[in-house]
C-alpha cells in the first residue's frame, strides 16, 4: 500500500494545456500514473496526447472517474481553480503552483475544511509519489523505487536528495507537503498516515524554518508514532528576518528557527541528522 | 516585505483609519519644516526595520522647531542595531490618555487568521504575553468569513475596552481588516492605538508585513520596496534571482529552497573546521532552471567580492545536470578572465553522469567536481580558507 495515492487512482491536470501543465503531464504518464484527464476552461474537447481536456473539474471527474487532481493554474486563477475541485468533491487536489498570495490559500483552505470533501496538498509543493504506483505532480519518477520509508518534506529538492539517499531501501510513499506559511496538508497529516500505513516501516521528516509545524510535529511524535523518525531540518545559518527562498522559511524574532525544531524534535525521541547523508546514515542504521 | 512605520501610517492614511498627522522626512531641515506645519510638540521617531528603537535613543519629543532641530540631528544617521537611519517621521505628539494594542496577523498553525487585543498597549506585546495573557485577548478569525462590526465587538469585548470607546475602536477594527485584505498584508499591527483625552481614538504607531506574492494584484507595492538594498541583491531581483547577501567567504548556487538552505548550513559546520568560514549568500535558481539562469547565477556570485570560493550544489530533479554543467561553462565564459576563483561542483540526479562529463572535458582548472555534498562543502570551506588567508 501507500497514502493517499495507489495504483487505482486516477488523476485529472487542471491547466494541463499550459506549459507547464503540458510538460509535467507527459512526465507523469511516462511514469506510469494514470493520467484520464485535463481541464481549461473552454478548452472542451480538445487532446493532449491523447488525454481530452474538459471545461471544469465536475465534468472530468464525470466523464473519467478522475479521483485526484494537480493544478498547475497560475497563481492568479488558482484560487478558483481549487475551489471548483473542491465543489466537484475530488478527494484529493494536489496544489503545486508556486506564487498563491497566502489569503487566497486561506481562503480556498477554509472553503476546502468547510465543504470536509477534499484533502489539499501544498500549494508550492513538488506533489506526492508512490514509487511502482502512481506520481501526482512534478517529482521525478526515476530517483528510487518501491519500499517501505515513508517520506513528509516541505522542501522539493531535499525530498528528491532524500529519495537518492535511499534509493536502495526504496519508499513506500514521498509527500512533498510545500513551503509556504500556510498549507492543506501538514507533517502531522503524513506522519498519521504513514503511521497507519501498514506498507511504511519507518518514516523520514524533513523540515526547515519558519513557523513552529516541526515542533507541533514533534509533539504528535510522541503521542502517536510508534514506528521510527528520523529527521533533518534545513535553514540553521539563515538570518532573521530574511525570507528563504519559501514564502514560509523565515525566522522571525526566535520563532520558527532551526535549532528550536531540532531541539523538540530530539526530545521527542527523532533522530535528527546533521546534513541530509548524516540523516540518511540514521535511516540505515534502522533498517538494517 | 515590511514595511516602515511611515509606510504604514500612508496605508492606514490611504484607507481612512485615523492616525496622527505627519509625515516622514530625509533631512534635519524638512524634519524642522514638517515640526512648524504641524504646529506645537513632534515626536521624531527614527525609520528602520527593527524593533527597539525607543531604547537605542532613535524615538524623542520636540517642543519646538530648535528641539526638532536637535533632535532630528541626533537621530538622522544614527545606527540601530546594524540599520542606519535615514529617514525620520515628525509626528503630532498626541496627548495620550490610554495606550493600547490591536493587530490582526496570518496565523500559520490554524491556518486562519488572528485578532489580537489589549488595553494594556505601547509596550512589547510579547511581554504582556507573557507577563499578563489574560490581557491579550486572542480570536480565530476566518478567512472566508472575515472580520464586520459584530465579529469586532466580540474582539473588543473579549480585550475588556472601556465601554465609551468601545464602538470606536471596533469601527477601527473592520477598517484594519479591510487594510489585511484589501492590501494582502500577513500583519497589521497598531501599537499603541491611542485614546486622547479629549476621547479620540487614533493610530500612533503602525506596523505592517504585506505578501510578495500578491505583487501581480498590488501594483502600488512596488513603491514600498527599499531602495537602500544590498546593490548585489538589486541586480540579482533584476535577473529574477532568489537571492539573499550573507556576511561570509563562499557563493552559494544551488536548486530549490530547501536545498540550498541546507547547502548553506552544511558549508557553515564544514567552515568550522576552517576557521570559520562561512556561506556568503543564499542563491536558489530554482527547480526547472535552464543554462542561461545557471549563467546569470554564477555571474552574479562570482561578481560578489566577499566570495572566496563557489559552490555550485544541483540535484536534477526537473532541471537536468547536463543543462546545469553547460550553464556553468557558459558563464565561465561569458566572464572570460575575470574569473579567478575556484568552483566546486556537485551534481547528482538527472543525467547526471552526462553533466559531470561536460564538466570533465572541459578541463577548466577552476572546476574541481565532487561526489557528495558533504565532501564538496569540505573542499569548498578548504580554498576559501586557502585564498582568504592569502591575502
Amino acid at each position: 500500500m501507500s497514502i493517499w495515492l495507489n495504483s487505482d487512482s486516477k488523476i485529472l491536470v487542471q491547466g494541463m494545456t499550459g506549459s507547464e501543465g503540458t510538460k509535467h503531464t507527459r512526465r507523469m504518464v511516462a511514469s506510469g500514473a494514470k493520467v484520464v484527464a485535463g481541464v481549461t476552461p473552454g478548452k472542451a474537447g480538445q487532446e493532449v496526447d491523447g488525454i481530452p481536456v474538459y471545461n471544469n473539474v465536475a465534468d472530468a471527474m464525470a466523464a473519467t472517474g478522475a479521483n485526484v487532481s494537480v493544478v498547475f493554474v497560475p497563481p492568479k486563477f488558482a484560487k478558483a481553480a481549487v475551489e471548483e475541485a473542491v465543489d466537484a468533491k475530488i478527494p484529493l487536489c494536489v496544489v503545486i503552483t508556486e506564487g498563491i498570495p497566502v489569503h487566497d490559500t486561506a481562503q480556498f483552505f477554509q472553503y476546502a475544511v468547510n465543504a470536509g470533501t477534499t484533502r489539499i496538498i501544498g500549494p508550492n509543493c513538488p506533489g506526492i509519489i508512490s514509487p511502482g504506483q502512481s506520481n501526482a505532480g512534478i517529482i521525478p519518477a526515476d530517483i528510487t523505487q518501491p519500499g517501505r520509508i515513508g517520506l513528509v518534506s516541505k522542501s522539493g529538492t531535499l525530498t528528491y536528495q532524500m529519495m537518492y539517499e535511499l534509493r536502495d531501501f526504496g519508499f513506500s510513499t514521498c509527500v512533498g507537503i510545500g513551503g509556504d506559511p500556510i498549507i492543506g496538508t501538514t507533517h502531522i497529516d503524513a506522519l498519521e498516515a504513514f503511521q497507519n500505513d501498514p506498507d511504511t516501516d519507518a518514516i523520514v521528516m524533513i523540515g526547515e524554518i519558519g513557523g513552529d509545524a516541526e515542533e507541533r510535529a514533534a509533539a504528535f511524535i510522541k503521542e502517536h508514532v510508534t514506528k521510527p523518525v528520523v529527521g533533518y531540518v534545513a535553514g540553521f545559518t539563515a538570518p532573521e528576518g530574511k525570507t528563504m527562498g519559501h514564502a514560509g522559511a523565515i525566522v522571525s524574532g526566535s520563532s520558527g528557527t532551526a535549532a528550536a525544531k531540532q531541539e523538540a524534535l530530539e526530545a521527542a525521541g527523532v533522530k535528527v541528522g546533521r546534513t541530509p547523508s548524516a540523516t540518511a546514515a540514521l535511516m540505515r542504521e534502522i533498517l538494517s | 516585505m515590511d514595511l516602515y512605520e511611515y509606510q504604514a501610517k500612508q496605508l492606514f492614511g490611504k484607507h481612512q483609519l485615523p492616525i496622527t498627522s505627519g509625515d516622514v522626512c530625509e533631512t534635519v531641515d524638512q524634519a524642522v519644516a514638517m515640526a512648524e506645519s504641524i504646529g506645537g510638540p513632534v515626536v521624531v521617531k527614527a525609520q528602520v526595520k527593527t524593533g527597539g528603537r525607543g531604547k537605542a535613543g532613535g524615538v524623542k519629543l520636540a517642543k519646538n522647531s530648535e528641539e526638532t532641530r536637535e533632535v532630528a540631528t541626533a537621530i538622522l544617521g544614527m545606527d540601530i542595531k546594524g540599520h542606519t537611519v535615514h529617514k525620520v517621521l515628525v509626528a503630532d505628539a498626541a496627548d495620550i490618555a490610554e495606550e493600547y494594542y490591536v493587530s490582526f496577523l496570518l496565523d500559520r498553525a490554524n491556518r486562519c487568521f488572528l485578532a489580537m487585543a489589549s488595553v494594556e498597549g505601547g509596550v512589547e506585546i510579547e511581554e504582556v504575553a507573557v507577563n499578563n495573557p489574560d490581557a491579550l485577548a486572542k480570536i480565530r478569525v476566518d478567512a472566508l468569513e472575515g472580520v464586520g462590526p459584530e465579529k469586532a465587538r466580540e474582539i473588543v469585548e473579549a480585550a475588556k475596552f472601556p465601554e465609551a470607546i468601545r464602538s470606536q475602536v471596533a469601527d477601527i477594527l473592520v477598517t484594519l481588516w479591510e487594510i489585511t485584505v484589501r492590501e494582502d498584508a500577513t500583519l497589521v499591527e497598531v501599537n499603541p492605538l491611542v485614546l486622547t483625552p479629549t476621547g479620540e481614538v487614533l493610530a500612533l504607531d503602525g506596523k505592517v508585513t504585506i505578501d510578495d506574492n500578491a505583487a501581480f494584484r498590488q501594483p502600488g507595492h512596488a513603491d514600498f520596496a527599499d531602495s537602500a538594498i544590498d546593490p548585489i541583491e538589486a541586480r540579482a531581483k533584476s535577473l529574477h534571482l532568489n537571492y539573499v547577501k550573507l556576511d561570509g567567504d563562499v557563493g552559494i548556487v544551488g536548486n530549490g529552497a530547501g536545498l540550498v538552505m541546507s547547502t548553506l548550513d552544511v558549508v557553515a559546520y564544514a567552515g568550522e573546521e576552517f576557521g570559520g568560514i562561512k556561506p556568503a549568500n543564499f542563491l536558489d535558481i530554482g527547480g526547472g532552471a535552464s543554462a542561461e539562469v545557471m549563467a546569470n547565477g554564477l555571474d552574479i556570485v562570482l561578481n560578489d567580492p566577499d566570495v572566496q570560493a563557489v559552490f555550485v550544489n544541483i540535484f536534477g530533479g526537473i532541471t537536468a545536470c547536463d543543462a546545469v554543467a553547460n550553464g556553468i561553462l557558459q558563464a565561465i565564459e561569458q566572464l572570460g578572465d575575470s574569473v579567478t576563483k575556484p568552483i566546486v561542483c556537485r551534481i547528482d540526479g538527472n543525467n547526471a553522469p552526462e553533466g559531470r562529463k561536460i564538466l570533465q572535458d572541459s578541463n577548466h582548472e577552476l572546476i574541481e567536481l565532487v561526489d557528495t555534498m558533504d565532501a564538496a562543502a569540505r573542499r569548498v570551506a578548504e580554498l576559501a580558507a586557502a585564498r582568504k588567508g592569502a591575502k
